[in-house]
Parts: structure tokens; C-alpha cells; sequence
């Protein structure tokens, strides 16, 4: 089952002007285009040893220069030998960490943020994660209001990926490498020789208005093929595949299967893996009151926290957890991912982002978890 | 899916029901058995809901928990919740008077199928605290009579102190259309009813296996114990609907507690047909 | 010439499928019994050579002890046996029968039934065949009283 949800339909995509390329030191503009209308700029800075999601005063907090070496149980920073601005994949944060924010005051009710986002440096796979929760929060029978206040007004700056991470397998997933819906804009960084410069594309009427703020010229047939060479480029350095099953009717036929076994060997149950995906969203919501409250006198509050389904708590119904071996939180973990989020919201809810291969301080790998149950079922 | 009727308008959802429960009226306070209570609510405006669903109660400061409707839907100004104390949440439920007040929020979930269940037998079997969430069902099924075959109700509890709402069982077993056995686990020689196992009672009941529908909530031990005496008596699965618990917290699909396996229980439950559940319940820790 | 109780034999669920031969023989080894209500089938101790099917009425499988009064297991009604102890050695009661209300049986000598079986193997077989059944139903029940599944759960 892919990943992808349905575009969204009516963005007038037909009446959008064609792709246009800006010199590197002209990202400023863009920037600046985009804060002049009232959005508060967050994108990746370095920090803490990693490429992080922050405030983005300008384009010189980019960290230009730098890749990220992932593998399992792996993330190392590195300089590269050009100066790239986007020059990696993804980080341990998501975009879920504005629009669905872990923790949250639900009772009083917080106001909503006072300046709309505005993304920077979105991946495909990252697109396809914030639709996939966009089901889960807004597409039901209810909405989020927090979600939706967040959600509604956010501006998507996305970049195409030139070259894939040492755990990425978007394109199993078919959630990438190349971004082709979502966003108000679309970069490709094209580092050509002396000619630093990026590709271009509005994907709304407010992406194209803002572009006009721009210096930009109309991009070219090197441009383009300088583009496709790209997303050609990561396609092929995918560090990671996930084998071409159904992965729901595999995983739902082997609810038993001996491998949960040997996973629940290597798994702390840390959770990790949860936090960092992009698509999980467990929370649980806790009452307080007295000296826990910060509201006068101690009156009752209400907060909502990210919750995995991991903890002993998650699965609790009177006299005990349903879920209460290692093995079980795993496989719960495993099996919602690619298997019964199908069944539950229509899509798969995994984009390959690999993330969870790489912050797992275990190394569990999700790829090779399914390759083993295939050969042997 | 809440019933809606010709002369009325539907009041508009509001956008974050978990956020603002509607704050309900605490009318009258029943002790059912040794810690189970029943809460009569009446809610500040018109109330619709279906047999099978629950409402989420909500204690300021405590927290809030899922409680299966246990009235009449005939009757929307006395909205009954059987609780049992069994946490924080539900100890402060269970400690309320008459005039306080209780924050609610819904109904949510799915009903039983009784206008499905016209024309056929209708077997409905409850242990312990199962009979509240399947009183709603059997007072739809009592005010159109007439269209169902026999109705037997087959209830089980620990001990004959836990039999829940037991004058209403003795006068329901006084009516000729209905057969209703109570049985218990254990029993000192006071007691003169059955003593033994719900599921035993299912091949002493009469009811034509191929034109009936089967409604069973109660421990999962006891369920599936239930199912396999109603098919040794000649009811297939799919005629058979239980009523689930897991973790719900939300009650609108969003918080991922509620997870079995493919199904989220507060939108794809708490009823459910026995068949579509069968394969997850036979797998442990799911 | 008295009636035989084949008739009530072959209308007893127990017996069900018997053939005619067979049903004759163990009439042989019936009688038919009426409790009053709180009267006693059988008591605990007592030596076990009988058991009882029930025609109507309902009867208490009891066990005394001190301090807690009588307690009752099991109770039993139409179309039920009650009694295994014939079977085995050494051929007591381990229960109190207490006829909850009036109750109508058929009383099967157990040791005229055991002779008639050793004489017919086949007979044995189907009477064996049938107290394996119910021997096992009653071991499930059992076993899902002492789940105890509407107890509270530990710790609450």
C-alpha cells in the first residue's frame, strides 16, 4: 500500500507559473519575502551535535557546508567540501513538533500561536508525514482545533533532496525523493560549478507571489535536467529498502511469527523510535490541580503530552496493561506502522524516513525487521 | 451515528468536544452492589443516543472515563451510567450526590444491531458489569415488542450481593415474552437461583440457532467461553456482537489508545461483531 | 404389571441415542424418586452407589464448613446428572444433593448398572462414553468459576 495520501484537489496548479531558478546568495530574499508577511521562520540549525528544527533568522543559520552520516544507531555531522545549504536529509525533529507540539494545555484553553509557521527545508517525506497526520488530526469525524490553528495558515518552503541518507527508503514508501504536493514552494539546491543556485517552483498562488519578491530568472532546460539529475541521484543512493509486499497482509498473517521474538531481545523499549517519527501520534491527556496547576488558587487544568505506545501505561484497561511484554509493545509498534494504520486511517504511516533506524540506540531496523518475517512466513 | 428525529434540528458538534465537556446534573444516586454505582444525569439540553454507546465522564482535576449508557434512549432527561470503582476517576464518580455535577461529552461508538435483530430470536448474555451497556438494547427491544421471536436473558455474576438492577431482573422474568436466568459463580445455601457458569445456561435456553442474534458483554474469558457455547448451540459468529473495553481516552480516534489490532475501539466499537474480532482475540497481548 | 421406567429413561437427555436393548437394561437397574423441597438426595460421606438423572426441579451440589454456613458449587436441574462418586473408589459422596424445590429423579443403582456393564462391554462403552462428556463439561465450568472473572482485579 503506498504511503501517499490523495492530493488535495483545487490548488489551481494549472494556472501556476513554471519554475524559476535564484542564485544562492538570494535565499535572503525568499526568507525575508515570506517574514514581511507576518510568519515566524523555522527551519534546520545546528545544535546539540545534530541538525535540528528552530528559528531561522536567516539564511547564514543554515548549516551550509554540513551533511549528516546516518546508519543504524548512527548520526554523525560532517563538513562537506562544498557549500551547500541543504545538503543532508533528516534530523532527530519533525514538523510535528509545531503543528502537534508535545505538550500542550488543553483546559484553559491556550491561545493559538500568534504567528502562523513557516517551514524551511521540508523533505518529500516529511510532505508525505504531515498529510498523513493531517488524516489523524483533521480528517475524521472531529478535528484538533491545535492541530488545525497550526495547521491551516503554515507556509511550506520544501527541498528536493540531491542524495539519499544512510537510512532513508522514501522511495519504497513512495513519499519521495522528489516533493509533488504540499508545499507552497519547491528548492532544489543545484551546485553546479560556480553557478550555487536553486530550482524553484511554486506549488500555490501564495508560493508564486512571494516568488516574485525574488530576483529570479526562468529556469532553463540545464536547470531542470540539473533537477532531475538530482532526484535521479538520491533515488539511487537510497540507504535502505523495504521490501515490495503487502506489507499489511504480511504483518497481519504473523501476529506470531518467531522474529518478534528476537526483537524483543535487542528492543529497550525506550520509545525513541516513537518521538522521533514524524507520523506517530499517541497522547494522553492528564488532569491536575492544587500545587501541579499553574492556574490561581491550583484550579483544575487539563494537558495534553506525547504518549508511545511503548510505555506500560498505553494499553492499561482495569488490572493491568494488555500489551505487557517487550515483545508485544514492539510488534504493536511495528504492525500500526506499515499494517493496521492502513486499516485505521487509510494510508500507510510510514514515509521511510528512516529515522527510527537511526535514533534507535538499539539499531533495531525496521527494513531488515520485514525482510525477515518475509523470508520465513 | 446518533439517531436523529424528524422535528428536531441536530445540534452542532461542538469542534473540541474533549476540551469543553458539557457539565451535566447528578439527579439521583443508586448503590448497585458493593462498589458499583449508578449515576442518573440530566443533561442542560436535548440528548440523543443509541443502545451500546458510551458517554466520557469528567471530574475536574481527577480526570475522565469512558461509561456505557445504561437507559432507556426513550428517556433523554434521566441518562443512567452504571460505574464501578475500580481508580481515581471512578472513585470520585461514585462518591457524588444528588446535585452535583458531572462533565459529559458524546455519545461516541457504535449500537447494537437491533433493528437488525428484527424477526429472529434475540439471546442476550451478560456477566458481572456487562448488563448496563446491554439495558439500552433490551428496552428498544421491550418497546416494539412485537418484532422479535423470544427473548432470553441469560446474566451472571460473581456472587448473588453482585447481580446488578435485580428487581428489574425479577420483574422481567415475571413477563411471559421474555426468559431471563441469573446464575451465579458461588452461592451459600440462601440463595435458591443457579449456581454455576453463564455459558452453561446457553444449551438449556430456547431459541432457533439460524434466526438469532446473540449479544454478549462481560470479562473476555467469559466471552469467549459464550461464543463457543453458542455455537455448540448452533449460532455462527457473525450473529453474534460483543461490546469491547481498551484504554479509551479520547473517544474520537485520535489518541491511539484504544488500538485492537486494526480497530479503534471508541470508533469502530465498543460494539463489534464477534466475527470481524474473532482472529485478534485468539492472539495474546494484542 | 408396573410400569417401566423406559420411557422416562429414553426422554432423559442423558441417555439420548441409546439403543432400545440397552435402555431396557438399565431400566432394570431404576427407580423413580420424589424430594420434597431441603430434603437430601445424598450426603457427604455417605457411601456412592447411586446417581440421580433430574426430571424437574433443581438440586444444590452443597459442602458445609464451619463458619461459613453451607456453600453451594453447582446447582443442577432437568435433564442434568447428578453423581460421579459411583464410579470410582471409594465410592462416597463428596457433596450435600439438597433439593432446592421439589424435585422429580430417576434413581440408577450404581452396582447393578456396573454388573450389567461387564456383562456388555458395549453398554460400558456408551455409559462411559457419556459420564467422559459430562465429567469434562463440568471441569470447564468449574475452571471458569475459579477465574473468577468478575472478581476485582488484583490490586484495586
Amino acid at each position: 500500500m503506498k504511503a501517499r495520501p490523495p492530493q488535495s484537489a483545487g490548488t489551481g496548479q494549472a494556472a501556476l507559473p513554471g519554475p524559476v531558478v535564484f542564485q544562492s546568495d538570494a535565499l535572503d530574499q525568499l526568507l525575508d519575502a515570506i517574514r514581511r508577511r507576518g510568519f515566524r521562520l523555522v527551519g534546520p540549525v545546528i545544535r546539540d551535535g545534530a541538525i535540528c528544527y528552530d528559528d531561522l533568522g536567516s539564511a547564514t543559520d543554515l548549516p551550509e557546508g554540513w551533511t549528516d552520516e546516518q546508519d543504524a544507531a548512527t548520526y554523525r555531522l560532517k563538513q562537506r567540501d562544498d557549500d551547500a545549504l541543504f545538503g543532508y536529509n533528516v534530523g532527530p525533529h519533525s514538523w510535528k513538533k509545531y503543528l502537534f507540539p508535545p505538550y500542550a494545555r488543553l483546559s484553559p484553553q491556550e491561545p493559538p500561536p500568534d504567528q502562523p509557521f513557516a517551514f524551511i527545508g521540508v523533505r518529500s517525506c516529511e510532505l508525505t508525514a504531515i498529510a498523513i497526520q493531517d488524516r489523524v488530526f483533521l480528517g475524521g469525524q472531529r478535528k484538533d482545533p491545535h492541530y488545525e490553528a497550526r495547521r491551516a495558515d503554515a507556509f511550506i518552503v520544501a527541498v528536493n533532496c540531491g542524495e539519499a541518507g544512510g537510512t532513508c527508503f522514501c522511495v519504497s514508501m513512495d513519499a519521495g525523493p522528489r516533493a509533488t504536493q504540499g508545499f507552497d514552494i519547491a528548492l532544489t539546491e543545484l551546485l553546479g560549478d560556480d553557478d550555487h543556485r536553486f530550482l524553484a517552483e511554486a506549488g500555490t498562488v501564495r508560493g508564486a507571489e512571494i516568488l516574485t519578491e525574488v530576483q529570479t530568472r526562468p529556469a532553463g532546460p540545464a536547470d531542470t535536467g540539473a533537477a532531475s539529475a538530482a532526484t535521479a541521484h538520491a533515488v539511487a543512493s537510497m540507504g535502505r529498502v523495504m521490501p515490495e509486499l503487502d506489507l499489511r497482509a504480511l504483518l497481519e498473517d504473523n501476529f506470531d511469527h518467531p522474529r518478534w521474538d528476537d526483537v524483543a531481545a535487542r528492543c529497550l523499549t525506550c520509545g525513541n523510535c516513537t518521538m522521533v517519527c514524524p507520523t506517530c501520534f499517541c497522547f494522553s491527556v492528564e488532569d491536575v490541580s492544587g500545587l501541579a496547576s499553574s492556574q490561581a488558587g491550583g484550579a483544575p487544568e487539563r494537558h495534553r503530552s506525547w504518549d508511545s505506545c511503548f510505555t506500560m501505561d498505553h494499553s492499561y484497561v482495569h488490572g493491568g496493561p494488555v500489551r505487557v511484554s517487550d515483545r508485544s509493545r514492539y510488534r504493536q509498534w511495528m504492525t500500526h506502522k506499515l499494517a493496521t494504520w492502513i486499516d485505521q486511517f487509510g494510508t500507510s504511516g510510514c514515509v521511510g524516513c528512516g529515522r527510527c533506524i537511526t535514533w534507535c540506540p538499539a539499531g533495531i531496523d525496521i527494513t531488515e525487521e520485514v525482510a525477515a518475517i518475509a523470508a520465513d512466513s | 451515528m446518533r439517531a436523529v428525529t424528524d422535528t428536531q434540528p441536530r445540534e452542532p458538534r461542538p469542534v473540541a468536544p474533549w476540551i469543553e465537556p458539557q457539565s451535566w446534573q447528578v439527579t439521583a444516586v443508586r448503590l448497585e452492589a458493593p462498589g458499583v454505582v449508578t449515576l442518573d444525569l440530566t443533561p442542560p439540553g436535548p440528548f440523543e443516543f443509541l443502545p451500546g454507546q458510551f458517554n466520557m465522564l469528567y471530574q475536574p482535576g481527577v480526570g475522565e472515563v469512558p461509561i456505557s449508557i445504561s437507559s432507556s434512549p426513550a428517556d433523554s432527561s434521566h441518562v443512567l451510567h452504571t460505574i464501578r470503582d475500580v481508580g481515581p476517576v471512578t472513585k470520585a464518580l461514585c462518591a457524588l450526590q444528588p446535585g452535583d455535577r458531572v462533565g459529559v461529552r458524546g455519545p461516541y461508538g457504535t449500537s447494537w444491531p437491533v433493528a437488525a435483530a428484527e424477526g429472529g430470536d434475540l439471546v442476550v448474555v451478560a456477566g458481572g458489569i456487562g448488563l448496563p451497556p446491554l439495558r439500552p438494547a433490551l428496552y428498544q427491544v421491550l418497546s416494539s415488542r412485537g418484532r422479535f421471536g423470544r427473548v432470553t436473558v441469560l446474566y451472571g455474576a460473581r456472587t448473588p450481593d453482585d447481580l446488578l438492577f435485580a428487581d428489574e431482573l425479577s420483574a422481567w422474568r415475571g413477563r411471559f415474552d421474555m426468559d431471563v436466568t441469573v446464575t451465579v459463580d458461588a452461592a451459600d445455601s440462601g440463595w435458591h437461583g443457579n449456581v454455576g457458569v453463564v455459558p452453561d445456561l446457553i444449551k438449556r435456553a430456547a431459541f432457533d440457532p439460524d434466526a438469532t442474534t446473540a449479544l454478549v458483554v462481560g470479562p473476555e474469558i467469559m466471552i469467549r467461553f459464550t461464543v463457543r457455547a453458542l455455537g455448540a448451540a448452533g449460532v455462527t459468529d457473525d450473529r453474534v456482537y460483543v461490546s469491547m473495553e481498551r484504554n479509551m481516552q479520547c473517544a474520537v480516534a485520535m489518541c491511539g489508545h484504544c488500538q485492537l489490532g486494526p480497530f479503534l475501539v471508541c470508533r469502530d466499537g465498543p460494539v463489534f461483531s464477534y466475527r470481524k474480532l474473532a482472529r485478534w482475540l485468539g492472539i495474546r497481548e494484542v | 404389571m408396573p410400569q417401566t421406567l423406559e420411557p422416562l429413561l429414553r426422554g432423559h437427555r442423558f441417555f439420548a441415542g441409546l439403543e432400545p436393548a440397552h435402555l431396557s437394561l438399565l431400566a432394570g437397574c431404576a427407580a423413580n424418586e420424589v424430594f420434597p423441597a431441603d430434603s437430601f438426595l445424598f450426603r457427604e460421606g455417605e457411601p456412592a452407589q447411586t446417581f440421580y438423572l433430574i426430571r424437574e426441579g433443581k438440586v444444590a451440589l452443597e459442602i458445609a464448613a464451619p463458619g461459613r454456613g453451607a456453600l453451594v458449587v453447582q446447582t443442577l436441574g432437568e435433564g442434568e446428572v447428578a453423581g460421579f462418586s459411583w464410579l470410582i473408589e471409594p465410592h462416597r459422596w463428596e457433596f450435600d444433593g439438597r433439593a432446592v424445590d421439589r424435585v422429580r429423579a430417576v434413581r440408577m443403582d450404581g452396582s447393578c448398572l456396573r454388573g450389567k456393564c461387564e456383562d456388555d462391554p458395549r453398554l460400558g462403552y456408551e455409559l462411559m462414553r457419556r459420564f467422559a462428556g459430562l465429567t469434562t463439561e463440568r471441569l470447564q465450568a468449574t475452571r471458569l468459576q475459579l477465574l473468577d472473572v468478575y472478581g476485582h482485579a488484583r490490586g484495586h
